[in-house]
């Protein structure tokens, strides 16, 4: 172990001009990981077109012109368009900047939940973490879709609702790989340090061990955002997502769609290729991400 | 071995307590307004039952703990309630589907494991090559391409191409096994394929893991044939965690299943939970919901005994 400490410290340590923690982590990826460096551009570019959806969109996501209903893929309508003639390109950007919100908050929201649960229990162990890893485990026997689908019952289909729904079903399953990363962080020396000077729990968790869970915090999120896209998608497709006309991905490849793409078969590949396109992007930098920040965590891919 | 089992059966009742008050709890989040809703929609409220009838159906007119108490009480004696809209018994409609669900998980499962298993050794045997860099990005795409969009497909384009869809009409398993079989291939394969890349992905991990071992350069160092290295030594040990997957992948087989019954139109206990959400039949909601997590449950239970069979190591502690 201490052959490769001495061939490894270099590489961090020594950085004579001083460059930022974040343009170091950049030029790393795109060195040692161009495949991710890639992913990472095609999800910027994805971010680009849901926030300026209204700028890059030819038409509205809900024009309809009936002269032009089911045409194929053109230079007028590079997508094709749909049964009452909207434009598929401008219905799958529109369903991009609806991904784009509900994928970052839904994921931004489930890891704070995740931490909170992970650090309360990861901290604390004892008693108060068993009863919270019991309630977990319950929890993580549901099925991710069947719980959403329970719950949207109860709250109904809505935007706030499924962000809401999602980051806590998500929240409370990420949960335990914060709460893994804690109870191996919170055996180092600075945190017996901190508590023995009389630290409160409270600056211990919030100066000394947070900082220190940076990286599979980091790593949560990204892949959060895939999950939470592909499951939004999912429960659109069911129809239980954000209600139409709003243009979701898998709201455009749902039942009601679907009588239609027999006769348009375009209508069946536009949102899906958006899809998986996004999620293949957000994965591939989400491994790049894990393999560079937390080499710890490489074999659970 | 008996001990273990009985123990690991006291350990599941906590999680099962817990996991009924879960259950409980989020069906019982239902505001108000819902009640008004049910009765608009469903008109329900206009030959059936009046406001205060739906909601002593539903109980939601006692206090909290004692609904739970009751409700609890019905389901240990295996009453999951009456379905609002249907006369018939929560539990009998469900063991109805359940075979239907569990036919397509267990068929799913095969088809994922047949992918994935020879697909993960090769790629591991042969690291680095380009036969597993194809391998290897060939399960992370498949990670990212949805089922769903999978499963429409499948029902469009050989539609349109060559005339073929998928049957509809679902023939029961006890009427004509070999035509119920056919009819769920293709649904089992949208969804087996989905899962295989995950099983790939930690079959070629754990590999790696074993080929790196002593006795894997003894049996090299013997002379023994690569066939029987890996197939003798290697793959048995490296299968092991791969049989916890299955149990970890139960969630996802049956919430795959929900989507997948969907597009197909395969009468299990997805479509079923669909239908009850779409028309706010909570009695069956939750039972559904009950029953899929004390599936997961039990098949993770079966898979930790397995365990214990595959492996001598963990059969003694």
């Amino acid at each position: 172990m201490s052959g490769t400490a001495s061939t490894t410290t270099p590489v961090s340590a020594a950085a004579p001009p001083a460059r930022g923690p974040v343009r170091v982590f950049f030029s790393r990826l795109v060195r040692e990981k161009p495949v991710g460096a890639a992913a990472a551009l095609l999800f910027l570019l994805f971010v680009f077109c849901g926030v300026f959806a209204e700028v890059l969109a030819p038409y509205g996501y809900n024009e309809i012109n009936m002269l032009e209903r089911l045409k194929a893929p053109s230079w007028a309508h590079p997508f094709g368009t749909d049964n009452l003639g909207r434009d598929m390109l401008s219905r799958c950007l529109y369903g991009a900047q609806l991904s784009v919100i509900i994928g970052l908050s839904a994921a931004a929201l489930a890891t704070i939940i995740s931490v909170l649960i992970g650090l309360l229990s990861g901290y604390l162990g004892g008693k108060v973490d068993m009863i919270v890893q019991r309630i977990v485990d319950a929890y993580m026997s549901f099925p991710e879709l069947v719980i959403l689908i329970a719950v949207v019952s109860v709250v109904g289909p809505g935007m706030l609702q499924i962000i809401g729904v999602l980051s806590l079903v998500l929240g409370i399953g990420g949960s335990r790989i914060i709460r893994s990363a804690v109870v191996s962080a919170r055996e180092n020396m600075y945190v017996h340090a901190a508590q023995s000077i009389g630290a409160s729990t409270g600056r211990v968790l919030w100066r000394h061990l947070l900082p220190n869970i940076m990286p599979p915090i980091i790593v949560l999120f990204t892949t959060r955002v895939g999950a939470v896209i592909l499951i939004e998608s999912g429960l659109s497709f069911l129809g239980l997502g954000v209600p139409p006309p709003a243009p979701t991905w898998g709201g455009l490849l749902s039942g009601s769609g679907r009588t239609y793409m027999f006769q348009g078969p375009w209508l069946a590949l536009a949102p899906g290729l958006c899809l998986t396109v996004v999620v293949y992007a957000t994965n591939v930098f989400g491994d790049a991400l894990r393999d560079l920040l937390d080499p710890r965590m490489r074999g659970s891919k | 071995m008996g001990a273990y089992v009985l123990r690991r059966l006291l350990a599941l009742v906590p999680t099962l307590i817990l996991a009924s008050i879960i259950v409980f709890v989020t069906i019982r989040m239902i505001p108000g307004d819902v009640i008004d809703l049910m009765l608009s929609q469903n008109d329900i409220g206009a030959d059936k039952l009046s406001r205060d009838q739906l909601i002593s159906a539903l109980g939601l007119d006692k206090p909290m703990a004692e609904q739970y108490l009751r409700w609890m009480g019905a389901v240990l004696q295996g009453d999951l309630g009456t379905s609002l809209w249907h006369s018939t018994p929560v539990l009998q409609e469900v063991l109805d589907r359940l075979p239907v669900t569990l036919e397509l998980g267990a068929m799913a499962m095969a088809i994922g494991l047949a992918i994935a298993l020879p697909i993960g050794v090769y790629s591991a045997m042969r690291q680095d090559t380009p036969g597993d860099l194809i391998a290897r990005s060939f399960s992370i795409l498949l990670l990212a391409v949805p089922s769903f969009w999978v499963g429409t497909m499948v029902m469009v384009f050989p539609s349109i191409w060559w005339g073929w869809s998928p049957e509809v009409n679902y023939v029961k398993f006890s009427d004509d096994p070999l035509q119920n079989m056919k009819q769920m291939l293709v649904p089992a394969l949208v969804l087996g394929t989905s899962l295989s890349a995950v099983t790939m992905r930690m079959t070629r991990t754990m590999m790696l893991e074993v080929l790196r071992q002593d006795y894997i350069r003894t049996a090299w160092a013997k002379g023994l044939q690569e066939r029987v290295v890996v197939m003798r030594h290697a793959v048995r040990n490296a299968l092991i965690p791969v049989v916890t997957l299955i149990g970890l992948q139960a969630p996802l087989l049956i919430g795959g299943a929900v989507i997948i019954e969907q597009i197909f139109v395969l009468p299990g206990m997805g479509l079923m939970m669909l239908d009850a959400v779409n028309q706010r039949d909570y009695p069956v909601i939750t039972g559904v919901f009950l029953v899929v997590g004390v599936s997961v449950m039990l098949i993770n239970l079966l898979v930790d005994l397995s365990y214990g069979l595959l492996d001598p190591r963990v059969r003694h502690q």
